[in-house]
């Protein structure tokens, strides 16, 4: 595997040096040279210096035939360029690192699949340790797809409904139905939600809302 | 998005030929480039936040014009303009004139200062040894 790290911050360098030691051919792209001479010490000749939104840095950084690009430093805007500009001169699978979680819908609308974002991971982690939140995003899936949970109380508008029933937007399913013992049941029309069930389903990202809105009645949003 | 010279000359174009024009930056200092009679709205805003783009009323625009300093900001900001709230006419200000031939090939409409001064200055230059 040849892979290109866009960044040599925190992130870019102990990327580079874990891939390093599982034998995959790395190559780090560095703005501020004098960073990128500090990486070369410890990293030897897998460091460039140059700016990886440069079209020619990056077509001299062999982007042609590199397997995957990961673009991992701290400006959203300048990972959004270097898999731009990588998907544009060859066919390496483009990884982002986000820091605006918003920023995730235009990535996916742009073809970059797969986006990383700290503050989305911690917010996930800190929403289920919340008592009081409905709506939790629980994992990120493919193709703009996501898996989300949904704790209902009495107010929720699908209380008494089948799961099976609910006006869902398109291309999204219920999966599981967990009840307040936590006893997960595979969705049925024999069953009736009743306040404390959780709904556990899958949705486009754009969705969020509508779905929230939909199932818990609110629209507030935390997270999007 | 972006009151620097460029952006300011613009909204004030487009003002004066009644346009409705809302002008961003991130700075309010930058403001100071408009001339007291401009009619447009001033906005302190990030182009690349798009609640900042919503609240300015990003859905309802027909034109949005990119002007800040960095190619990749302008880049990003356009694309979201485009991909995520449909504006009709944008137009995105591209220095590095590599990036700008990749910008426009991925759809965006670009323009560059860069190759563009060149060009003009090379026939100012060539046109003035053949008279």
């Amino acid at each position: 595997m040849y892979l290109i790290i866009a960044g040599g911050g925190k992130v870019g360098f102990f990327l580079a040096q874990e891939l390093i030691e599982n034998n995959h051919e790395v190559l780090v792209i560095e703005k501020d040279s004098a960073r990128a001479e500090q990486l070369h010490e410890v990293l030897g000749g897998s460091v460039l210096a140059g700016d990886a939104c440069e079209a020619s840095v990056l077509e001299g950084a062999g982007v042609g035939r590199a397997d995957l690009i990961l673009a991992v430093t701290g400006d959203d805007e300048d990972n959004f360029v270097v898999c731009e500009i990588a998907r544009f001169y060859g066919s390496a699978r483009p990884i982002a690192r986000i820091n605006n979680p918003q920023n995730d819908l235009v990535f996916k609308r742009r073809g970059i699949e797969t986006t990383i974002s700290a503050t989305e991971a911690i917010l996930s982690q800190i929403e289920q340790e919340l008592p009081d939140t409905q709506f939790i995003p629980v994992m990120k899936l493919h193709h703009g797809l996501e898996l989300v949970e949904l704790k209902l109380n009495s107010a929720s508008p699908v209380i008494g409904d089948s799961p099976m029933g609910l006006a869902l937007p398109s291309e999204s399913h219920v999966v599981l139905i967990i009840d307040s013992d936590g006893i997960p049941k595979i969705p049925s029309e024999k069953i009736h939600l009743v306040s404390d069930d959780s709904i556990v389903l899958i949705t486009r990202v754009e969705n969020r809302s509508l779905v929230r809105q939909l199932i818990i009645g609110s629209s507030q949003d935390l997270d999007t | 998005m972006g009151c620097g010279r460029t952006g300011a000359a613009i909204a004030e174009a487009l003002d004066l030929d009644d346009h409705v024009v809302t002008i961003i930056d991130r700075d309010a200092t930058q403001f100071r480039r408009l001339a007291p009679e401009f009619n447009g709205t001033r906005v302190v805003a990030n182009g690349m936040d798009q609640k900042d783009l919503e609240n300015v009323g990003i859905s309802e625009a027909d034109a949005f014009v990119a002007v800040t300093q960095g190619d990749n900001r302008n880049y990003f900001a356009s694309q979201l303009a485009s991909e995520i709230y449909d504006v009709e006419h944008v137009l995105c200000r591209v220095k590095d004139p590599q990036r700008e031939v990749i910008f426009r090939q991925l759809g965006i409409k670009t323009y560059s200062p860069t190759s563009s001064g060149a060009t003009t200055m090379v026939a100012m230059l060539l046109g003035g040894k053949g008279s």
